[in-house]
């Protein structure tokens, strides 16, 4: 591990104290897996940090070297764990958009559906872990309850509950159960009077405001010079969403709108995520009134060759915005695949939000970041 | 016996042993050779040595109980508010899972970490343990039978013995040896301090009407009132219940072992049986600050009515029915306080270090404060006017004088809350950071956009540090 750097001056010290440093991790309840996190600790206060990351290194991009294009898409569902289905989307879309394949729109109807419950199945682990973060234990089983409801679905349609994996180069791998959207449906309709429940436990609670309101904050000129994408950027003002400027499958059909905070602290981060939520429940809602037939899967070679060249696409994951970086020399087999994942810049703005605040600071900002390991440490 | 001074007789006799007890010890002496009824007459060793013994022996069994159920109904209660079934597998509707509990936490194995201060760190929990336990002597259980002693200085014994508690958690954190109990040790030692002085100030305002430090007196004089002081005192119970939470490291305020912070506090290094022993000092502490508070400010085991049913009961039985009536009250009380506790724990958020201390510092002890000062007040212009008189030391109050005092003290909180607002709207948070200061709190509300098409013009890029 690095020596940690000098102190900046944005901190004051107020007396002259001997300092801690704490190692926050790799085993700790709230660094999200095993993300260590370097204190150095004057009292309470942070003076300064920094991540150590790497512990779930399992060299994946260098694994995706050296498969052929359908055997690397499963390696993607344990990435992100949290957002398999955002994962797996992305990497077949980039390898249709380098192969210029048209998908059918009902493919494209079942993967925003899929994409959208995903989004809300990792907002709510999120929210679940942020409030069991900041102390609020009751809200983590709350949203562990609707999760349920979404894994559920995802087990039936996936035969999975984690590395749900159905989306093949081209499409579909198969359609969507009988009872699929009666299920969603039923979701969508109770789901709204569930966020109601945890913004009343919140959103005026007195601990809850004092513990999010002005910690963490990072301007939008920052987010944008830090690179970050999601929520984190979302909630310091900053009008981005892969979804709005760079529409990807059928995104441009729905009508959906996207929240953006003002002052970028953890709270307002907190209250895009939850807004998105709602917004993503649209989208899921108008996906299925207008749910096209027809075919799932479009006119794909036995064996998948991407063209040679360079191609860079991204999507709007529930964590930020994910980005795929393909180099193809026509083979097989992709020359070089890099990812660009957004909690790992994301978690580039800890240091930035964090020093200057105390301890229990720290953990609210990791858990507003909405981080998974699996996707920096690839 | 000849040691015993008549003071201190008196002061440990809370009530005479029944009349069956004593003729049997009597029937006893009989056998017992010369010599020992020389030195220990039959009514002393029941009046002083066995009587106590079983008094203390059902008290201990009787709150080890209570503490053990008390783990059963938080992990019940949570799961009710959290949609869960809580504990269903060990004994019908899971009543077992306490044992079950302490018998794996006896068998685990006792870790010492490697470099701790051994005899410190096995002496820590103890030392917590004990302070829990020797405040239950003084706490009046119920009318006649049910008290062990009645102390005449049973509130201060509280207040100084739990304050020692509080060196358990910060020996531990320290034998330890390592950075998390450390911080969460020293969490604990600010807090407790802060919020016990809050605590002995609610206390005083209520001595006012109370006029003595017997938790026994201090319930006699609420049955001769004929109120519970809550009426009299609600915003000092308000104080007192949130410093009590406090005092106890109960969540909101658990931040001594603020499970997503410190990993678990003073008691991170411990495991086995003496985790276990913290955790019984925690769980007694609950109970015994839910005693104190349903002594003080609920009437402990008085319920208006309940003794003059019993005496018409026949004389044999009446005793006993009113004690154990009178104990089946005072723990309802407390359990409803219990209650109060475990509902907060699982609904709120964990506080943050230096908020802790400014609600302790700058809210609960100038509450406290200025409310001893607006008790004295009323009571005194109630004493003016003839609602309260002092007959041969007693208190006599009036049906108009108490519901002046109930009103009085009611209002009494609007300026209570007033000055405080006026001295903490200005003054500087403990934080720092400016940009605290400047951000509003809620009612918030994120802005909706409809999106931007077009990829974003970057935003004045040279105004980045980093």
């Amino acid at each position: 591990m690095n020596a940690i750097p000098l102190v900046t001056n944005e901190t004051e010290t107020l007396f002259d104290s001997d300092e801690m440093v704490l190692s926050m991790g790799p085993q700790h309840p709230s660094t999200h897996g095993v993300l260590r996190v370097v204190l150095k600790l004057d009292g309470e206060r942070v003076i300064d940090l920094d991540c150590d990351i790497g512990y779930l290194h399992r060299g994946a991009e260098k694994i995706f070297e050296n498969r052929l294009y359908p055997m690397i898409a499963p390696y993607f569902d344990r990435l992100d764990y949290i957002a398999a289905v955002s994962n797996g989307l992305l990497y077949v879309e980039t390898v249709e958009k380098a192969m210029k394949l048209e998908i059918p729109q009902r493919a494209q109807y079942l993967r925003v559906v899929l994409t959208e419950l995903n989004r809300l199945a990792s907002h709510l682990l999120w929210l679940a872990t942020h409030a069991l973060d900041i102390g609020g234990f009751t809200i983590f089983l709350w949203a562990f309850r609707e999760r349920e409801e979404i894994l559920k679905i995802f087990e039936n349609f996936f035969g999975a509950r984690l590395t749900c994996h159905a989306f093949r180069i081209g499409g579909m791998s198969y359609d969507a159960y009988d009872g699929f959207e009666a299920q969603v449906k039923a979701f969508c309709d109770t789901f709204p009077a569930r966020l109601e429940e945890y913004e009343t436990m919140l959103n005026e609670n007195r601990i809850w405001l004092g513990r999010t309101v002005g910690v963490g904050v990072i301007t939008a000129a920052d987010a944008i010079s830090l690179g970050l994408s999601g929520a984190p950027l979302r909630g310091s003002g900053v009008d981005y969403d892969v979804r709005k400027t760079d529409p990807y499958e059928c995104y441009a059909d729905f009508d959906f709108d996207i929240p953006l905070g003002e002052n970028g602290d953890t709270f307002d981060r907190y209250l895009v995520r939850m807004e998105e939520m709602r917004q993503s429940r649209r989208i899921i809602l108008q996906a299925l009134e207008r749910m096209p037939d027809g075919p799932i899967m479009a006119k794909v070679p036995k064996v998948i060759k991407v063209p040679a060249g360079e191609l860079y696409h991204s999507i709007e994951a529930p964590k930020g915005e994910l980005g795929l970086y393909l180099v193809s020399d026509g083979g097989t087999k992709p020359y070089r695949l890099r990812m660009r994942p957004a909690s790992f810049i994301n978690l580039g703005a800890l240091r930035k939000m964090a020093v200057g605040a105390l301890v229990s600071d720290v953990v609210a900002v990791i858990g507003s970041l909405d981080i998974v390991l699996g996707e920096i440490d690839r | 016996m000849k040691l015993m001074s008549l003071q201190l007789m008196t002061m440990l006799a809370a009530f005479e042993p029944p009349g069956w007890l004593s003729g049997l010890i009597e029937k006893g002496y009989a056998f017992l050779p010369q010599a020992i009824s020389n030195v220990l007459s039959a009514q002393d060793a029941t009046n002083f040595l066995i009587w106590p013994l079983i008094q203390i022996g059902v008290m201990l069994a009787a709150v080890l109980t209570a503490v053990a159920y008390l783990t059963y109904a938080e992990r019940k209660v949570s799961a009710w508010i959290q949609v869960r079934v809580g504990p269903n597998r060990t004994g019908p509707w899971g009543l077992l899972q306490p044992a079950a509990d302490g018998i794996k936490l006896i068998i685990k194995e006792d870790v010492i970490p490697f470099n701790a201060d051994k005899t410190v760190f096995t002496l820590a929990p103890i030392v917590s343990m004990v302070c829990a336990f020797v405040v239950l002597v003084v706490v009046p259980y119920g009318p006649l039978y049910a008290s062990v002693t009645n102390v005449n200085i049973g509130l201060l014994l509280i207040l100084s013995i739990s304050s020692v508690g509080v060196l358990g958690i910060v020996l531990g954190g320290w034998a330890s040896n390592s950075k998390f109990p450390l911080l969460g040790a020293l969490r604990s030692s600010a807090q407790v301090v802060s919020y016990e002085a809050a605590i002995g100030l609610t206390i005083v305002s209520a001595l006012i009407y109370t006029r003595t430090f017997s938790m026994q007196g201090i319930v006699e004089v609420q049955k001769s009132l004929g109120v519970w002081l809550i009426m009299f005192l609600f915003p000092a119970f308000i104080v007192y219940l949130v410093s009590a939470v406090a005092e106890t490291n109960r969540a909101p305020f658990d931040l001594a072992e603020a499970e997503s912070e410190l990993v678990g506090g003073f008691h991170t290094e411990y495991s086995g049986f003496r985790f276990s022993i913290y955790f019984i000092a925690e769980y007694t502490n609950m109970v015994v600050v839910s005693a104190i508070g349903a002594t003080i400010f609920l009437g402990g085991w008085y319920f208006p009515g309940v003794e003059d049913l019993c005496k018409k009961l026949p004389p044999s039985i009446s005793e006993g029915v009113y004690t154990i009536v009178g104990v089946g009250i005072f723990a309802a009380k407390v359990a409803f306080i219990l209650y109060i506790f475990i509902w907060m724990r699982w609904t709120f958020p964990r506080y943050r270090y230096d908020q802790l201390m400014e609600l302790g510092w700058k809210w609960l002890m100038p509450a406290a404060l200025i409310n001893i000062v607006l008790t004295a007040i009323i009571f005194i212009v109630g004493k003016e006017y003839g609602f309260v008189t002092t007959v041969a030391g007693q208190l006599k109050m009036t049906g108009a004088g108490k519901a002046y005092f109930t009103i009085a003290g009611l209002l009494g909180a609007l300026p209570v809350l007033a000055v405080l607002n006026t001295i903490n709207r200005n003054s500087r948070s403990f934080n720092l950071r400016a940009q605290r200061t400047t951000i509003p709190m809620a009612p918030r509300k994120v802005k909706l956009s409809s999106g931007a098409p077009a990829k974003a013009e970057p935003v004045a890029a040279e105004a980045v540090e980093n």
